[in-house]
Formats: C-alpha cells, structure tokens, sequence
C-alpha cells in the first residue's frame, strides 16, 4: 500500500518581472533552495517532475528536454506533467505517486512560468488575437455565483484587499501595493464585469520547488517534514448541458475524496488554514463553497466576516495568494509548498499561528480541473 | 534508487486508431480508442486515467482539454496529463497502480500532427536561447547523429536503408540506396512520415486480473532516463540514456523475442540495438514500427501495444517496447513485458 510521503525542502523566486534570468536559471534558483532546505544536493535526487502550463506561453516546446541540465536530471528520469492551472498542484500530486509507488526514495518537483517572455493572454485565447482572456471566461460564473447566492458586490474588494494586504507579509509577492484599500479596488478599471482590475491576477515570473521524500529519508533529513496526509484530483468536461459551471461537481467529488482519505469530517473546523488557487477575487466565497468549506450562499460570509484573514478562524491565502503572484504553471505549486510552510512552521510574517494540517489547493481549465493536498506536521496527526 | 513492481500490474486490452490523416477532432480519435478498451476488457468506469499529448502539433493551447471529451469524464474522473508520448502516461499510471489505492488504469496517448508543419514546430524544442534561433529540426538532427554513426564507422547507409526497410516487405535495400538524398545523409525513407493517430491500453493491478482477460500481458519492469540537452556534451552514436533505461526495467533478465522501437530516423536503430543490447534472437519492429505509423505523441505508446498484442497472440512470450522524445534520443523509456509469468 502506499508509502507515507512528506515535503522535506521547499524553494521558490521571487514573482516580479525576471528579465535578469534565463529559464533555466530561474527554474535551477527554486531547485537548489529547495535542494538546500532538505540538506541534499541534485546528487541525492531519484527523478524530477516538472511541470508548467501550456509550452506556448513562452514557445518552448516540451521545456523538460532543454531544462533537463539545468534540473541536474541528466542520467535520471525527468515527467512532464501539464494539466492546465492545476498543473502545480497535479504535479505535486505526480511527485508524490513517485515516492509512494516504492519507486523512488527522493522526487524534486518545479514548476515555473516566465510570463515576461511571452503573452499569456494571448495564449490563453487560443492562440488567437482578441480573445477573452481567463477573465472573459470566468466572469459570467461569478456573476451567476452573485445572483445564486445573493452577496454583496463589495466581497470581491475585500479579498482582494486580504490577499494583498497578506502579501506585503511575503517578500517573494509579485504585487506590492501598501496602501491598498477598498476604495481603491472599487475605482480601479473594470475588466470584466463585475471583475474589476484590482480583483484580478497579475502576470508574472516565477519557479517554485519541493522535495519529496518517503518515510524514512524524511526522517533523516535536517528539515521538520510536512506530511502529506492526502490528495486528490477529478476533471470533468469544459461544457455540457447540465454542467454547473459555478460549483463543478468534480471539485466538490475532489474536496469529498481529499477529506475522506484524511478522516476529516468538518473542514473547515478540523483544517486550519487553506491555500486556495484565486486568481480573480470572487473565486475566494466561490470554493468556500464549491470545496465544501463553507454550505451553498455561506461562503461569502466567511470572507465578509473576516474569517478569512490571517488571524482569522480560516486564513485563505496568507501568503497573498494567487492575487499578488500568478507564474501560472507554478501558481498551484505554490499553494500547495505554502500550505507545507505553514504546517512546518517556516512561513515567516504570513505565518497561521498553531497550524496542523493545511490545505493546498488549483483548479484549471473551464474550471473542470481540480488538485489538492493536504499537508501536516504529523505523519497522523490527531483530528480534533 | 529503482525498485522492482510493488504490486504486479498488466495490460489487459490495447486499441489503436491511426490514419494517414484524421479530418475529424483528436477527441475522436481518443472515443474511439477508449471505447475499444472499454468493449474488449467489458468496463466501463475505471479507477484512474492518463493522457500524454502535446499542444504544440496544433499550435494552440489547451488541446488535451479538448482531448477530455473523448474519455468520458463524466462523472468526474480521476485523471493526469503529461505533455509528453502516451508511453510516459504509461508510467506513471504503472506507478499509482503500484501505490494501491486503484486496481485500473486507463492510458492514452494522442496526436494530429496533419494540422501543422512538425519539422517547423519541433525545432522549437531545442534550446530558446542558443539553438532554438538557428532552425535546428529533428531532421537536421538525425541528420548530424547519422553522419557521427558513419564518421565513426559504425554503421553505413545500407545499415540506415535496413533499418527504414522495415516496413518496406520484399523492398531490396539496395533500391532504397539508389534514392536520391532528403537531407544528407538521410533519404526521404530514413525519416518517418508523421500520421494522425491514438493508442489505449487498459491496465489492471493484482489478483483482480483474471477478471478481465486470459491473457495479461505483465509489465514486469520500466524506466526511462534523459541526457543532456546539449549536442556537444553527448556521443551522438551512444545512447547511454536507453542502456540504462533498459537495466532498470531488467530488460537483461530473459530473452527478448521481439523489441518495438520508436526509430522515426533509420540510424536511431543501430543506437538502440547497441544500447539496449538486442542480439539476432530479438525480432526488430514487426510491425514496422514509425515507419509504418508515427503517431506522434503515441509513437511511443505504440510500440507497448504493439508488443503487447504479440505477447496476448502467444507470437512472442517476453518483448521490450521502446520510447523516445527529443533531439537525438536525448531521453528514452524502456518497458518490459511478458507473457503468463
């Protein structure tokens, strides 16, 4: 049966505008941190896993075979993993297959995006010029999520407000903007109805890492593991008749599944802080509910009451989230190697005082591609 | 560290839709795989699914997204994706099935390079910076492994014609010579034609094999290992990546009757037939191999079910199926498979 499997190193860049890096030099900065905090070299290293979002955002077909030096994979296996925004997440997911199969005893898993050398938006589109952006298309599922369950227009401020006050806690955060307020969100251009440009996610650069490990060479290691005590992923089609866009029946199948594995039977009670993918403001309430943290129209709640800051009842996005840094392949990476920090007790000034168990989380596509792990400081931690 | 199977896992059903070229959707051509396996192994709903395709033949993102359709996911479904040949998704499903927590593994690879120019678009795998700006094409790339083979005397172009012959019955080489050249060394027959096209192969774990079929066909051990990206740092007439590939999946452990490798240029042969060691007892690409269909993005994947229908047919008990992805071989996976252990 599956071998435990924990995170035993984490590394990651800064999210600004990389121009001073190539490729391999920003995915080999996140690899040698992450290297380092598990106090291994590339030597000490099984497989890699690697994975991005589509390879037209920087026009680097297959960026495994180029990076491979780079990851100090020659002579060992390096998997490509591509899932759409979920991918850092599924990638994770991919990397913790590779320990608890048997197979391997230590898995470096990156992830990255240089937005800075391509045009996502463009890519994104299709390909096609003029196209609609992520934006475009999540939009009218927020504006069915307002009309569905009733919440006032200003829930979008606020956690855009959140998430980029938390990230002036988080040097490695793309958007710093201090005097952030609601006001300012509120007048801030808007893009796509009712997404204004504060609510949205910035375009940036960035490579995230982690080591994995199996049961007993975590146990060797310098570094306080983070086990991950479950995870989970479900996809289902972009469009169908009968498909509920708002609240897609393969997150709340992925949430079920996560939770039953980890014995959880109340989230957001037993679960104490989250790393939700929110790449526009709105999708804060919108998996409160959709993953079962929160009952259907209670979400926004959640957010409007504050619990959902940190020092609140269920931080989301401490490290400023998705909204203050988006290297798109790396963003779910990212979420998940946050929740890790917080369960490890390394996350700094964005830190959840006490946390146990975390939960890191990416969706994709039409959002119809869900990852998540949970991560804890115990191997079975006790479930209060 | 590598280690042998944690839970025995084998192919219980295999399908194939290839087409010179496909005027319908990718999706398709997935249904139509999946649906095979599905019939043949008497399923319908299975534990786990794995895709490798590659967006870049269509020059637009997201198209694996699109691939979705063809995989009946709804219900949700618990599923990956590697941008990568079918054969890498192989490996990965081989490894969750070894985790425990599901008994099947559905395993796609798919492609329609028809839609665009790949001599173009894969020269966009080399690197952005140095090489990437130069139009290095696979082709010139073979073309530079084929001169080092001939360079060092290790093979000559009769060697190359041989190896492309292989899905030419009752050609003479020797005819294939008096061809004028494609790209020098290379004749337009050294080079496989891309075709549109998906393989499946439906996998199940353990004690529960029985319950799909007489005939399982084990995987009994698979590996794959990349080198360098950069040309001047390789042996272009070695695959040190494959050798070890295939010791790792215990390749040496019994005799291979029949090997399926993914040579979609003739010289990759007689790199593979030296690196994984295949002596005159081995029969090289019945089916042709690339020669005879190149899927790309299911090449690879291929020749698992090409192996693996021979094995089920009792033509062959124990077979090696090979795969490959970039410039030159730079990264090469090795499965091998076998009859009623």
């Amino acid at each position: 049966m599956a071998r435990p499997c924990a995170v035993v190193g984490i590394g990651q860049t800064d999210y600004r505008r990389r121009l001073e890096v190539s490729l391999e030099g920003l995915v080999r900065w996140a690899a040698l941190e992450a290297l380092a905090d598990a106090g291994l070299t590339f030597a000490d290293i099984d497989a890699v896993v690697i994975g991005k979002a589509p390879d037209l955002l920087e026009g680097v077909m297959m960026p495994e075979l180029s990076l491979a030096d780079a990851l100090g994979a020659v002579g060992k296996p390096i998997h490509r993993v591509h899932t759409a925004g979920s991918v850092g997440a599924a990638t994770a997911i991919s990397g913790a297959t590779m320990i608890e199969s048997g197979r391997y005893d230590r898995v470096l898993v990156v992830c990255y995006e240089k937005q800075s050398e391509g045009n996502a938006t463009w890519a994104l589109s299709g390909g096609r010029s003029g196209g609609q952006g992520a934006g475009g298309t999540f939009a009218p599922w927020i504006r069915g999520y307002i009309k569905r369950s009733g919440a006032p227009e200003h829930i979008g401020w606020k956690v855009a407000v959140k998430d980029r006050r938390n990230a002036l806690r988080n040097p490695h955060a793309h958007l710093r903007i201090p005097d952030i307020s609601l006001e300012k969100v509120k007048e801030s251009p808007m893009l796509w109805e009712p997404l204004r440009f504060l609510e949205s996610c910035p375009s940036s650069d960035g490579a995230a890492a982690v080591v994995l490990a199996s049961e007993d060479a975590a146990r060797r290691g310098p570094s306080k593991p983070a086990w991950i005590i479950s995870h989970a992923k479900r996809s289902e089609y972009s469009s169908f008749p009968g498909r509920d866009p708002i609240r897609p029946r393969a997150g709340v199948d992925c949430a079920e599944a996560l939770y039953r594995k980890a014995g959880i039977t109340d989230p957001l009670r037993q679960i104490d802080c989250a790393e939700l993918y929110v790449p526009f403001s709105w999708y804060e309430p919108m998996w409160l509910e959709g993953h079962l943290l929160a009952a259907q129209g209670e979400g926004w709640k959640l957010t409007d009451g504050g619990a959902t800051e940190l020092g609140g009842s269920f931080p989301v996005n401490p490290s400023g989230g998705v909204l203050s840094s988006n290297p798109i392949g790396a963003s779910g990476l990212v979420r998940c190697l946050e929740a890790a920090r917080q369960v490890r007790g390394t996350a700094g000034e964005h830190q959840v005082d006490g946390a146990r168990i975390a939960l890191g989380h990416a969706y994709g596509g039409a959002a119809q591609y869900f990852a998540m792990w949970l991560v804890s400081s115990e191997l079975q931690p006790e479930l209060r | 560290m590598t280690s042998s199977p944690g839970r025995p896992v084998a192919i219980v059903a295999a399908a194939s839709a290839l087409h010179p070229v496909y005027h319908g959707p990718e999706a398709t051509l997935v249904m139509t795989c999946v649906n095979e396996v599905r019939q043949a192994a008497g399923v319908d709903r299975v534990d786990f699914t794995m895709a490798g395709s590659c967006d870049y033949l269509a020059g637009s993102p997201f198209v694996f997204v699109m691939n979705i359709e063809g995989m009946g996911a709804w219900p949700p479904i618990y599923e990956s994706h590697v941008e990568m040949d079918g054969a890498w998704a192989l490996f990965e499903a081989w490894l969750r099935l070894q985790v425990g927590d599901v008994d099947t593994a559905l395993v796609v690879g798919s492609g329609r390079p028809s839609v665009g120019n790949q001599r173009e678009v894969f020269s966009l795998q080399t690197d952005p910076y140095t090489m990437a700006p130069l139009g290095l094409d696979p082709v010139s790339l073979a073309g530079l492994q084929a001169r080092a083979l001939l360079e060092a005397g290790i093979a000559t172009e009769a060697d190359f014609a041989a190896a492309a012959g292989r899905a030419l019955p009752g050609m003479d080489p020797g005819d294939l010579l008096a061809a004028p050249y494609f790209n020098d060394p290379l004749r337009s027959h050294d080079v496989a034609t891309p075709t549109d096209g998906a393989a499946a192969v439906l996998l199940v774990a353990g004690d529960r094999v029985a319950e799909f079929t007489d005939t399982p066909v084990w995987i009994t051990g698979m590996d794959h290992r990349v080198e360098s990206h950069h040309l001047g740092l390789r042996d272009l007439t070695r695959s040190p990546s494959a050798a070890a590939a295939a010791a790792h999946a215990g390749a040496a452990d019994g005799p291979i009757d029949v090997a399926e490798l993914m040579v979609v240029h003739s010289p990759e042969e007689i790199v593979l037939r030296n690196a994984l060691g295949l002596g005159a007892d081995t029969r090289i690409n019945p089916s042709g191999g690339p020669f005879a269909a190149n899927p790309i993005m299911a090449t690879g994947l291929m020749r698992v079910v090409e192996v693996a229908r021979r094995i089920a047919s009792g033509e062959a008990r124990r077979g090696l199926a090979h795969a490959s992805s970039g410039p030159c071989l730079q990264q090469n996976l090795v499965a091998v498979l076998e009859g009623e252990l």
